[in-house]
């Protein structure tokens, strides 16, 4: 038995190692993952919640943020590809097309 | 039995000549443009006259009828209203009639110059003005005639614009006018807040209680001071009368309409029209008096000196238009505008003489130049003869009868104003003659071809060969202030020689109207104005008051005429002639028959004779006073400190902060996803942050 | 006392998973920390007595999820990341605002009441809570619309990424065939 906090903490923390990721990688495909990293905290912190209230709306949650987490690798990792084949590289500081 | 005489028609006929002539007139051949601007303003005139017919018969005077309400400010109001009494009627008379005759001659006289149409067009503005003016029955509705006929004189002296000399006497006389506007809206603020009206009867109407303020300085005599500062701009005297040689640059026929007939005449009517406001201040009447009395002697003795036809008669008219200030000055009022009338008929003609003299020497305006003229130009010649004399105050001409009643009445004022009147008569006439002198007389001394024009005339197969030649040749290139190639001197046409024609006899016989009494006419005119200026003078003190309005046999005032003092009269009267004859007998031994004369006297008294010749160099000196101090600070501190420095680093520093700003904030649309995840992180912390805050508090 | 222990061995993975993820320099490492990382979730999740929702999480996220992203770097041949610096802001302002909030709400949630209360389920053979038959009524009922929602919602992303990652000259070979 353990209390709530100690789950949500190790959410925060995955949610926050998820964001350094996206923020300090270059490689496009490692900041897509750490999307996925900060997903699976928000995971967590469902379940959690959804323990402490006895109630399983939080894991159908959970299950539809999974399917929907499938559904945007998918089409993330096919947009990754095309980009890599017009340009080549996997550097996120190159794709910047959109500067002023 | 009320009659509707459409005042309102007067001078808006000019202004449909104006706008018809300026907006259509660069399309019209020169006919059209001729024919729509003399008929709008010989309809004013005529319509003037039917007015005048009409007169008579009018039940109440003055006539005010009302066509618009203008403006209404809580009790304040004032109305598009003319009005009309006798004082306006001759003001009325005298410039629509000079006026269309101006008219007719700029016909022939800008026949060649450029900008025909534009010309008639400001010239139809300025009567629309001029007549505005004459015909208000406020205050405010004077003023709007005062600026335009400000504003027509500015565009028709810089009519040739593209002279710098011509662009800068336009810009001085509309300049120095302002500061002569200055004071008069000014007093009009004063007359504002104590009467609460401009109406010319409604403020009359609550001056009339006030007795004469003889001690110090009150309120009326601020007022009236004021009045005169504006009246001294417009109708340049002391010290606001610097831009009307200048204004010379104007091709002659405004000369003659603007700055010798109506315009400078408006603030002589201006100081009549207010004389209930005058004769309660008599410390400001002296002052007007003052200014009247030095400027007339002070212009006359630069007039001496100078060489340019011109400006010989710009400088007379300076000195008289002060001596209708010093008749208005002790409150002869009606022998003010008598001379005013005069004046309009002989300089009028002699400015339009001279614009003769000079088409026909083809453009020289140096008198020195000239000479000899009598033979050739036959019509010009006695015209302006017939000007001179009258000017100059010989019986039985005009300006005889106007200039003696105004001597006459500064004598009785003080024997010190009938003084400077006397030596400034005899001055003017001095000058006077030597212009005729110099120009009718003695050998040509022009550029040679341009004498002995007959043969050349023959030449050219359009002049017959007779003293009169009538027909013009063609159309040279417009040369500015009408020096034309075509040689010879040759008379003017006779749409030029008519109008002098009418002129010379309106000289000739318009003083009959008004003599007086000690030489047995009526004088009819003084008897015409005096219900306008009778019946207003203050009492002295408060029985007077009481007693009625009608002054004391003591007091002078229009219209009533002591027996006793006839013999007086006419001594003084024989004066002033025995003056004019000596100065025609100076000019005379001067001009024609020791002509090596003057020049040694010039050497002689050299002195004196380069400060008149330099005009006192007043004009210098306010270049000094006024003119370059004020020039340097709008330059640096109003251009260069407040414009560039204030103004617009002002708008240039917000446009280069806001440039700065953006700037900076563009690196955040940087196409960096990782920087924009960077935003979107710092965001997120500070609301959550936030969230926190709240929560926890 | 189970609980705790079991808790902080996989609460401890999870987390050095995480930083391992950040600290490697070739995706496929990432990669591969990635699904330790699920992994360990997994077993948080029995812990919280969500059998489905594990069971769930190794198949669906560790067992496709990741081998798509394993095959995406093979494909792509993704090398080690080079150094280049894009973005200063990330550096200077995201990270330590980041570490700052996640700290304040570490203590928040230490030092919370409500968050105190003691929760956690002895997974057994006849827990009824998170087993697949409760969370299906769940889903068939009372989510019956986000479900086929989100069926529709994984076509159209099936259609997209096979669009999106298909090579030009394909498309317009299938286009002059059909």
């Amino acid at each position: 038995m353990l209390p709530l906090s100690y789950y949500l903490v190790l959410s925060a923390v995955l949610f926050a190692c998820g964001v350094t990721g996206f923020l300090i990688k270059r490689n496009i495909i490692t900041i897509f993952m750490s999307i996925e990293l900060m997903l699976n905290g928000v995971n967590l912190s469902f379940v959690a919640f959804a323990a402490k209230w006895h109630q399983l709306s939080g894991h159908v949650f959970v299950f539809f943020v999974m399917v929907v987490a499938a559904a945007e690798a998918a089409v993330g990792l096919a947009i990754i590809i095309a980009l890599f084949r017009t340009r080549e590289t996997l550097n996120i500081d190159q794709v910047n097309l959109l500067k002023l | 039995m009320t009659r509707n005489l459409h005042l309102w028609l007067i001078p808006l006929l000019p202004l449909a000549g104006a706008a018809i002539n300026g907006l259509l007139g660069k399309r019209f051949s020169r006919t059209v443009v001729a024919t729509v601007a003399n008929v709008f303003c010989g309809a004013a005139f005529v319509m003037s006259v039917w007015v005048a017919a009409k007169f008579s018969s009018l039940p109440t005077l003055p006539y005010v009828e009302t066509v618009a309400s203008w403006l209404r400010s809580g009790n304040f109001s004032i109305d598009y209203s003319f009005s009309l009494d006798q004082l306006s009627l001759v003001m009325l008379l005298v410039v629509s009639g000079v006026g269309f005759l101006i008219h007719i001659y700029s016909i022939g006289y800008m026949w060649e110059e450029g900008g025909y149409y534009r010309f008639f067009s400001y010239l139809n503005l300025f009567m629309f003005f001029m007549l505005t003016l004459v015909l208000a029955s406020n205050y405010l509705l004077m003023f709007v005639g005062w600026e335009g006929v400000g504003l027509a004189s500015y565009l028709l002296i810089g009519f040739f614009f593209l002279r710098d000399s011509a662009a800068a006497a336009g810009k001085k006389a509309f300049i120095v006018n302002r500061i002569g506007d200055c004071g008069f809206l000014i007093a009009l603020f004063l007359i504002i807040q104590r009467f609460g009206t401009l109406d010319f009867e409604r403020v009359f109407d609550a001056v009339k209680p006030y007795a004469a303020e003889t001690s110090g300085v009150g309120f009326l005599t601020a007022i009236a001071i004021l009045l005169m500062v504006g009246a001294a701009g417009k109708s340049a005297q002391i010290p606001l009368y610097v831009w009307l040689p200048d204004a010379m640059e104007g091709p002659t026929p405004v000369s003659a309409l603007i700055h010798a007939a109506t315009m400078v005449t408006a603030g002589v009517y201006m100081v009549a029209r207010s004389h209930v406001i005058f004769e309660r201040a008599p410390s400001a009447l002296m002052v007007v008096a003052i200014i009247g009395a030095l400027t007339a002697f002070f212009a006359a003795t630069i007039g001496i000196a100078q060489t340019d036809i011109k400006k010989v008669l710009a400088y007379s008219t300076i000195s008289q238009l002060g001596y209708m200030f010093l008749a208005c000055g002790v409150a002869a009022f009606s022998a003010g505008i008598f001379h005013l009338m005069t004046h309009a008929f002989f300089k009028g003609l002699l400015f339009l003489a001279a614009g003769s003299v000079i088409h026909a020497v083809g453009g020289e305006q140096d008198m020195r130049k000239m000479g000899g003229l009598r033979k050739e130009i036959p019509v010009t010649f006695w015209t302006m003869t017939i000007a001179t004399f009258a000017i100059a105050g010989i019986p039985p001409l005009a300006g005889f009868f106007s200039k003696d009643e105004i001597l006459w009445r500064a004598y009785q004022a003080s024997w010190a104003y009938w003084l400077v009147g006397l030596a400034t008569a005899f001055i003017t006439s001095f000058y006077m003659f030597r212009l005729w002198f110099m120009t009718f007389f003695g050998e040509y001394r022009g550029a040679a071809g341009a004498s002995h024009g007959h043969e050349e005339h023959a030449g050219h197969g359009t002049h017959p060969g007779r003293d009169e030649s009538l027909a013009r040749t063609g159309a040279p290139p417009p040369h500015s202030q009408h020096a034309h190639g075509h040689g010879g001197i040759h008379e003017s046409p006779w749409v030029m020689l008519g109008p002098l024609v009418v002129l010379a006899v309106l000289s000739f016989v318009g003083g009959w109207i008004g003599i007086p009494g000690s030489l047995g006419g009526g004088n009819h005119f003084d008897k015409f104005l005096g219900p306008v200026f009778r019946a207003t003078t203050p009492a002295v003190n408060a029985e007077h008051a009481q007693a009625g309005e009608s002054a004391p046999p003591e007091q002078t005032t229009e219209g009533t005429e002591p027996q006793t003092e006839h013999s007086t009269e006419i001594m003084f009267t024989g004066i002033s002639v025995a003056a004019g004859l000596l100065g025609l007998f100076l000019a005379w031994l001067l001009y024609h028959r020791r002509p090596e004369l003057p020049g040694r006297i010039a050497a002689s008294a050299h002195a004196l004779y380069i400060a008149v010749a330099n005009k006192y160099w007043i004009d210098e000196v306010y270049a000094a006073i006024f003119v370059k101090p004020l020039i340097g600070i709008s330059g640096f501190v109003f251009w260069r400190g407040i414009d560039q420095g204030v103004i617009d680093a002002t708008l240039d520093g917000s446009a280069d902060g806001a440039r700065e700003l953006s700037d900076n904030l563009r690196h955040m649309q940087s196409g960096n996803v990782r920087s924009y995840a960077g935003w979107v992180a710092i965001g997120a912390t500070a609301v959550i942050a936030y969230m926190v805050w709240v929560g926890t508090r | 006392m189970l609980h705790l222990v079991l808790f902080s061995v996989f609460a401890l993975v999870c987390i050095a998973g995480a930083v391992n993820l950040l600290v490697q320099r070739h995706p496929i490492n990432s990669a591969l920390s990635l699904v330790v990382v699920m992994g360990s979730l997994a077993a948080e999740y029995l812990l919280l007595g969500a059998e489905f929702v594990a069971a769930v999480q190794v198949i669906v996220y560790a067992g496709a999820i990741m081998v798509l992203f394993v095959f995406v770097i093979m494909l792509l041949n993704a090398g080690e990341e080079e150094r280049t610096y894009g973005s200063r802001v990330s550096w200077l302002l995201g990270i330590p605002g980041v570490l700052a909030v996640t700290v304040i709400i570490c203590w928040a949630l230490l030092r919370s009441e409500q968050a105190s209360v003691a929760l956690g389920v002895i997974p057994g053979l006849h827990n009824t809570f998170g087993d697949a038959k409760s969370i299906s009524q769940l889903l068939f009922h009372e989510f019956l619309l986000p479900f086929e929602v989100t069926s529709i919602l994984v076509l159209i992303a099936i259609m997209g990424a096979v669009v999106l990652a298909a090579r030009p000259e394909a498309v317009r070979e299938s286009k002059r065939e059909g």
